[in-house]
């Protein structure tokens, strides 16, 4: 079968992937549980792991071998689901995208849930207002009479207008990250309003005026204090403030 | 225990569940439990497209998509659902732009189509552009559109619900679905759901292997809890075996990398696919370079000290290109191994990825007994079912079809059927089953963990019944699962409490994948041929003459408790294609 002649590339290094030596990591997590009492308790895990494993690696070794009252929510495994955002040494960051090495393992590595919204236990939080706020900008395409048989055309820039708010995946590391939120719960947040915008500045959609004026409340987008907190906390790369920015600009110029 | 009724029960939320929520809700009351919030469901990591013949943007019909898909799947494919995938394919693509799905377009503003593998014109005459896609984020894109549709028509959700049972009624000896049994994550509380009609979208069973696409969620809970009451498993041997998966991670790297020019290396720099598939090289079907990359490994010409991975090698090509049509998975190599794509191969190994078999379904989404005989009011879609669309090895872009072409169609079906009829009375004690499962093993003091047992299932599975399978191999699996099961009788959990307890959870889970294992395993050992993903070194062609059928295993308990497989055959529907040596 083998021929002499196969292509070649002397690109590929030799030595190939192999593993890291593990280091000794300690993680300080918050842990809560109301079943068994009302007070809040930091408790260390001291790991041997490799430290090119992810945060969500460390969670799960901590959880399966050592302690197995220890949760928290996960899916994907490669930050695609939303499900594991938590404020990692007091930032918000999807465990799974987030390596120990990158991390300063050298400290104890702090973990706790995302702030804003009721822990119901350790790391995992309450999302049901967030999602209920999601659901309050009219998340869908609205359009008016009749539907063509086939697609309705959308020209390539008028699709890339809104490209970046379509990847949201409604992890709520921006809108748990926003002072304004932890202040003031009845603010729809930054990933709301991501999802308002992605269907403001799309050109079948024709409810652009009605999520407007959802978005105009009192606790809607003028409620933004531009930290930029969202941005840096958004692990798909989306520019929240920029979305937010682009939403109160159509507010006051009702061109979209 | 709480007990609720609806007309419709769907099982899932994710892409299959929710296309079929969309169209139950509008008909009957529905309610779908989902143990993920829908949009955490894994329907949302597919990354390459949605097969259609649109004919957007060249010549393309849907005639020629079901051959694809027939040939694609060795000829196990029952070939009047493949047309109807193939026909539907149309419509569930303009449904879900009309829904509000942001497609890439053509500069004429249609929705624009690339190539993938196995899917081309007049019968393998030369790939087509037939993938409808977003990115490389498409079933991120079906996902979100089908929660937000959802939204739309206040479909009624109870989310982190997990389904533990499947209620299964025997009247004048026909069997029919009385509902489902859930057990509540927050509050650890147990619900009965009386339903008329209950509808499996709970998707695919990756996790009983160790390197994997596939979620940590994806359990299997949907085909084991049909299958512990007696209901067939069908074709349960195939499994897909993606050949680009990240390192040890199995973090899928789509084959829309190779379709744009990627190519795989072994540890000397070789474009090792030149021997194994001369004309199609890198883009050869999926079982092909999977089987020609272990090949490579095996033969000591792997990357690394251990010599266990080859390279996908992206380095030629413009970092413009990567950046425009690969940004996702080029992100997942700078995440997770810290290299460069634009200068640096990444190390892949095949990574499991796509379950062909499922629980057996016709094609309206009705759930068989046997090989003829539907249970009423039961029904199965996505990849929990197995139509079989699919046959012996899935067609790139084809799941995301199959989701929303019988998601829909068994949401209509469902719907209907429960318009139709009345609740079948609950089982006395309906909840019995589960109530004894959770409180086993709350209150057991056994010495086994769950996590070390469920890691022996993923390495035996992984060195036993992946790529390469012998006789001796699946008998290696067969006897290891059975110790497992053993072993697992003596498993204890930590966490005692009702609140959240995940640790529970994952122990019902690891329950489930060693049932699947072993069907699984049972099924290949029996299967002495190779045919699309599974491939028997000891009988490396495929017979026609003895194994052109469908398994259908079936679990049964003789009258002391001992349980044992029995498996059975199905024929497989064959209308205008004969089979035929499939070559690329
Ligand atoms: C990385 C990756 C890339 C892929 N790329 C493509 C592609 O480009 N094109 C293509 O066609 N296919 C692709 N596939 C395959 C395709 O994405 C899947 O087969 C398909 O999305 C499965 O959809 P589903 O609705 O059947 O299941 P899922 O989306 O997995 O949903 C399962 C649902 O069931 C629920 N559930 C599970 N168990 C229970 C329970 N016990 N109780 C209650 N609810 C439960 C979950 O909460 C979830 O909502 C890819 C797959 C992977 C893994
Ligand atoms: S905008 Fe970003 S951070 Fe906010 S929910 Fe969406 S993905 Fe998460
Ligand atoms: S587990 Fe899915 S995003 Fe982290």
């Amino acid at each position: 079968m083998a021929t002499p002649t196969l292509e070649k590339s002397d690109k590929a290094p030799e030595a190939g992937f192999a593993d890291t030596p593990y280091i000794t990591a300690t993680f300080r997590i918050r842990r809560f549980n109301p079943e068994v009492s009302d007070e809040v308790e930091w408790q260390d895990f001291e790991i041997s792991i490799d430290p090119k494993e992810r945060v969500l690696d460390a969670l799960h070794k901590i959880k399966w071998e050592m302690d197995g009252t220890l949760t928290f929510r996960r899916s994907c495994a490669h930050g695609i689901c939303g499900s594991d955002a938590m404020r990692i040494n007091g930032k918000n960051r999807l465990a799974c995208k987030t390596l120990i090495k990158d991390i300063n393992p050298e400290k104890p590595i702090t973990v706790e849930a995302i702030k804003g919204l009721t822990v119901l236990k350790d790391l995992v939080v309450d999302m049901d207002p967030f999602f209920q706020a999601y659901r309050d900008v009219m998340p869908f395409l609205v359009t008016k009479g009749n539907e063509p048989t086939r697609e309705r055309l959308q020209s390539p820039e008028d699709r890339e207008r809104f490209d970046d708010t379509t990847k949201c995946i409604l992890c709520a590391a921006c809108t748990s990250s926003c002072p304004v939120f932890w202040n003031d719960g009845q603010y729809f947040g930054p990933a709301a309003i991501v999802n308002a915008h992605r269907f403001i500045f799309d050109s079948r959609d024709e409810a652009g005026e009605q999520r407007l004026e959802i978005l105009n409340d009192r606790d809607g987008v003028w409620r933004c204090r531009t930290t930029f907190n969202c941005t840096d906390a958004c692990p798909r790369g989306i520019e929240v403030t920029k979305a937010i920015q682009e939403v109160k600009r159509a507010l006051i110029t009702r061109r979209f | 225990m709480q007990i609720h009724k609806y007309d419709t029960v769907i099982v899932g939320a994710g892409g299959a569940g929710m296309r079929a929520a969309i169209e139950s809700t509008k008909r009957s009351r529905t309610a779908v439990l989902t143990k993920l919030y829908p949009t955490r469901s894994h329907t949302g990591a597919a990354q390459g497209g949605m097969a259609a013949a649109l004919a957007n943007v060249e010549e393309d019909n849907w005639e020629w998509h079901t051959f694809d898909t027939i040939k694609g799947g060795d000829y196990l494919v029952d070939q009047d659902a493949a047309e109807i995938l193939a026909k539907e394919a149309i419509d569930a693509v303009l449904d879900l732009e009309k829904m509000g799905l942001p497609f890439g377009r053509t500069p004429e503003g249609k929705i624009d189509q690339r190539r993938f593998g196995g899917h081309s014109r007049n019968h393998g005459e030369a790939p087509v552009r037939r993938a409808c896609y977003s990115g490389d984020r498409t079933g991120h894109m079906i996902l979100q559109t089908l929660y937000q549709n959802c939204v739309k028509e206040g479909v009624e959700f109870f989310n982190e619900f997990y389904v533990l049972d499947q209620l299964v009624v025997e009247e004048n000896g026909v069997k029919k679905s009385a509902g489902v049994v859930a057990y509540e994550l927050a509050t650890g509380e147990i619900h009965v759901f009386q339903a008329k009609s209950v509808i499996y979208a709970s998707g695919g069973t990756g996790k009983f292997f160790k390197v994997t696409s596939n979620a940590h969620t994806l359990t299997g809970d949907g085909q084991a809890a049909c299958y512990r009451r007696g209901l067939p498993l069908e074709d349960m041997e195939f499994f897909q075996f993606h050949p680009t998966g990240i390192w040890r991670m199995g973090i899928l790297l789509t084959e829309g990398a190779r379709g744009e020019g990627g190519i795989l290396r072994n540890k000397d720099g070789e474009r090792f696919m030149e021997k194994y598939a001369p004309v199609m090289k890198d883009l050869a079907s999926r079982d092909v370079v999977s089987r020609s990359i272990y090949t490579e490994i095996r033969e000591g010409r792997g990357c690394g000290p251990e010599g266990d991975h080859v390279y996908l090698d992206l380095t030629h090509l413009p970092p413009e290109q990567l950046d425009a049509k690969l940004p996702d998975i080029t992100e997942f190599a700078r995440t997770y191994l810290g290299i460069e794509p634009y200068t640096d191969p990444i190390p892949i190994q095949p990574t499991a990825h796509y379950a062909m078999g499922g629980i057996p379904t016709n094609v309206e989404g009705e759930v068989l007994a046997d090989n003829t005989t539907v249970v009423p009011g039961l029904y199965a879609a996505g990849e929990v079912a197995c139509v079989s669309v699919h046959g012996a090895n899935r067609l790139g872009t084809n799941s995301l079809l199959d989701i929303n072409v019988f998601g829909r169609r068994s949401g209509i079906a469902a719907a209907e059927y429960s318009a139709k009829n009345d609740f079948v009375e609950l089982p006395e004690n309906p909840a019995q089953l589960v109530e004894e499962q959770v409180e086993r093993l709350r209150n057991s003091t056994g010495t086994e963990r769950v996590a070390a047992l469920r890691l022996e299932l993923q390495e035996c599975m992984d060195a036993n019944v992946m790529v390469f399978r012998t006789e001796q191999t699946i008998k290696t699996a067969v006897d290891k699962i059975a110790e497992l099961r053993a072993r697992y009788l003596d498993v204890s959990i930590q966490d005692k409490g009702k609140r959240f307890n995940t640790d529970l959870l994952e122990a019902i889970e690891l329950g489930n994948l060693l049932d699947l294992a072993e069907v699984m395993a049972t099924s290949a050992l029996a299967r002495k041929e190779s045919r699309g993903g599974h491939y028997r070194e000891d009988y490396p062609n495929r017979d026609d003459v003895n194994f052109m059928r469908h398994t259908m295993a079936y679990r049964e308990v003789a009258d002391d408790g001992t349980e044992s497989i029995r498996l059975d055959y199905k024929p497989v529907v064959t209308t205008r294609y004969q089979p035929m040596e499939r070559k690329y």
